[in-house]
């Protein structure tokens, strides 16, 4: 029998383009919310231009329309890979694009205007909610869908996250977005009080955990031994460190809610979780360097290895920090502060956004029918503003956070506060311009990247490149992974 | 290969059991942690004297929420000595009982809200949501000038209790009826500055406003 089954990357290429235009257009709003900080009048008096309202649609902007696109883009693109299948349901992926992409307008369109439920990262009104549920439903069915009908018996390790993150992000979204509604624009939670912040920051936490790190995970596990051209350094161990992290970090949402109104027992359980969270995070990022020994050669010569080193880094920085700001006597001084949003941007700007950018030049020339990208300088100039952006943003930040939290408790010979709370903010005032320069570097190289990948796309745009052959191997019945090394 | 590959294989070869597994693992936490507490919820609910926003003051909540207020100020005073001093005593479980939904928040670019009701008058608030740097120089709060100019929908505003009704909240008929009294002539501005100036007093004075 002849082959003709070929991967389908259009619908990857429409999840790259998409990703490239709200990475682009989701640190443009922070860069701005950024300046508001800074200097205060860019509020311009107007409902929809103002801080508190447009800080979502950052928050939004990056993580679901960027991050998301990213996300289903290269799982579409690994599940083919990994199995040697044709994606199943392309009608159903199709609409998935679509869907998503209708999601984050919709999202971003609304809040601005007042349409929010102010649930941190889950603000969208529940008409969208609902849009969101049904879009994932069909995200999950065409994944699993083209899983059954796999070639390669074994499920490679990048799927199993993709797979969770699929599972846990669809129960969250649900258990967290149960409402009432009062109209189209308006609804209320089933939850309140003490019930709604533990409901909230289980979701909270756990979009990280399952977003942000197991999506991305998957996305690194397939796009890192690729790059450095060497098996994952052990099979076994992302194996160990999958459940782990699956099943820890469930408990761990509590740690945002420490010296609250919330049960104390609740509280302890989920700073101890959170410490045992350490182990599947060292694990994974060790297990992703670990795999370039033998040609760290490659990260001097190749931008996309560079970026996922550097992700690989600050994932085991992000991951080690949060550990420990979850312990109480850290999180006593951190929480409230600027150092939170240092630790969070520390996770988003250094281990998701370069992940999946080392993950996008690695897969943007295969999908687009091209040897290499457009330009390689240009790689590399978008590797060193994104780094020394980063390194801005959070060192700033991370400055700012450790002056409020000793400013806050600071109190003199005779118990009393120093500092009137206003002195706090006097104090972090420079730093917020810091934040925002280092702001402006990564969205600067945002905007390289999307022209590099246009640049890159001029075949596919002419509908010149022609469908990749899916490899179908010959039926093994008694087929022995490989890659599990036996007991030494 | 080692002996328990087998049992291993057995996941690893099969998507629906890898599915079915990764969502009993993922499950465990959140109903360890968050089942208690809802079956705990219902006993909070009940503390005496407590009672459901008036009106003008869920209108206000409603504005709180709608103008994202939770992004810079924070509703929870933490049992910490330096908070105590600074916000007054720490915030308990049976304060935000009616909040849907709660605004504890996570980041404070501008001092916890918890108890600042009475702290400053009525017509400083008024100034500090319409031009904060009028009255705090150093401020980098945005200013809500359109709040001034706009009517409260008193018609919402019955819905909205009856919706909060709905999910247990004790609204009476007689709430229900007196709403659109209680709402007229009232604009945004005022409803925000009720609500403010009702964070944190004891149940006896909320209810005469």
């Amino acid at each position: 029998m002849p082959n003709t089954e070929t991967y389908n990357d259009r619908v990857v290429r429409l999840f790259l383009l998409a990703a490239a235009v709200w990475g682009v257009v989701g640190m443009s709003v922070g860069v701005f919310v950024a300046a508001q900080l800074a200097w205060p009048a860019l509020n311009f008096d107007t409902p929809w231009l103002t801080f508190s309202r447009l800080r979502p649609d950052h928050t939004f902007g990056v993580i679901f329309a960027f991050g998301g696109s990213a996300l289903m883009g290269t799982c579409y693109y690994v599940v083919q890979r990994t199995g040697h299948t044709r994606l199943a349901l392309p009608k159903l992926a199709t609409l998935t694009f679509w869907g998503w992409q209708l999601v984050c307008v919709l999202a971003m369109a609304t809040m601005p205007f007042g349409i929010t439920q102010s649930k941190e990262y889950a603000e969208p009104e529940w008409l969208i909610d609902l849009l969101v549920a049904a879009v994932w439903v069909s995200f999950g069915t065409v994944f699993f869908a083209t899983l059954a009908r796999r070639r390669i018996k074994h499920i490679y390790v990048a799927n199993w996250y993709y797979g969770a993150f699929i599972i846990a992000v669809a129960l969250l979204h649900i258990v967290n977005n149960i409402v009432i509604p009062v109209s189209l624009t308006k609804s209320y939670p089933v939850y309140s009080g003490t019930v709604d912040a533990m409901v909230q920051w289980w979701y909270g936490h756990n979009a990280v955990a399952f977003f942000l790190t197991a999506g991305f995970l998957g996305m690194m596990y397939y796009f890192v031994p690729r790059q450095a051209q060497q098996p994952l350094w052990s099979y076994r161990f992302s194996i160990v460190n999958f459940w782990a992290l699956i099943s820890v970090y469930m408990w761990a949402g509590s740690h945002h809610l420490l010296f609250t109104a919330l049960p104390d027992w609740v509280q302890s359980v989920g700073m101890a979780f959170s410490i045992l969270l350490l182990m599947p995070s060292w694990g994974s990022a060790a297990n992703g360097l670990l795999t370039f020994n033998g040609s760290w050669q490659r990260v001097a010569s190749d931008p996309a290895a560079k970026f996922m080193v550097m992700a690989l880094v600050f994932y085991a920085a992000a991951t080690t920090e949060g550990s420990l700001m979850a312990v109480k006597t850290v999180n006593s001084l951190s929480h409230y502060t600027d150092w939170t949003v240092a630790h969070v941007h520390s996770g988003a700007i250094g281990w998701v956004a370069m992940i999946t950018i080392g993950s996008l030049y690695a897969m943007a020339p295969r999908a687009l029918g091209r040897p290499a990208m457009h330009s390689k300088r240009s790689m590399e100039l978008h590797f060193w503003m994104h780094t020394a952006g980063l390194i801005l943003y959070v060192a700033s930040m991370w400055t700012a956070g450790v002056t409020e939290g000793l400013m806050w408790r600071a109190t003199d010979a005779n118990g009393a506060l120093l500092y009137p709370f206003i002195d706090s903010l006097i104090a972090v005032r420079p730093f917020y311009l810091i934040r925002f320069l280092g702001g402006l570097l990564i969205v600067g190289g945002m905007i390289v990247m999307a022209w590099n990948l246009w640049h890159t796309a001029e075949d596919a745009r002419a509908r010149l490149i022609k469908p990749i052959p899916v490899p179908i191997p010959e039926p093994e019945p008694h087929q022995v992974p490989a890659p599990v090394p036996a007991r030494a | 290969m080692a002996k328990g590959y087998r049992y291993f294989e057995a996941i690893e070869k099969h998507a629906g059991k890898l599915g079915i597994l990764t969502a009993i693992m993922v499950s465990i936490g959140g109903l360890a942690e968050i089942t208690p507490l809802f079956v705990e919820a219902h006993a909070i609910t009940a503390v005496e004297g407590v009672k459901p926003y008036d009106p003008l003051r869920l209108a206000g909540k409603d504005i709180y929420v709608r103008e994202g207020c939770y992004t810079c100020h924070t509703q929870m005073i933490r049992a910490l000595r330096a908070e105590t001093q600074r916000y007054g005593h720490y915030s308990i479980s049976s304060e935000s009982v009616y909040d849907r939904p709660h605004q504890w928040g996570s980041k404070r670019t501008g001092p916890d809200l918890a108890r600042v009701g009475g702290k400053y008058s009525d017509e400083w608030q008024r100034l500090h949501l319409m031009d904060p740097r009028a009255v705090v120089k150093a401020s980098n709060m945005p200013g809500y000038p359109w709040l001034a100019g706009e009517k409260i929908d008193a018609g919402d505003i019955v819905a909205r209790m009856r919706a909060l009704r709905r999910l247990g909240d004790p609204y009476t008929d007689e709430d229900l009826a007196g709403a659109p009294a209680a709402l007229e002539g009232k604009t945004s501005l005022d409803a925000l500055v009720a609500y403010l100036q009702g964070l944190g007093l004891p149940p006896e004075a909320q209810a005469a406003p």
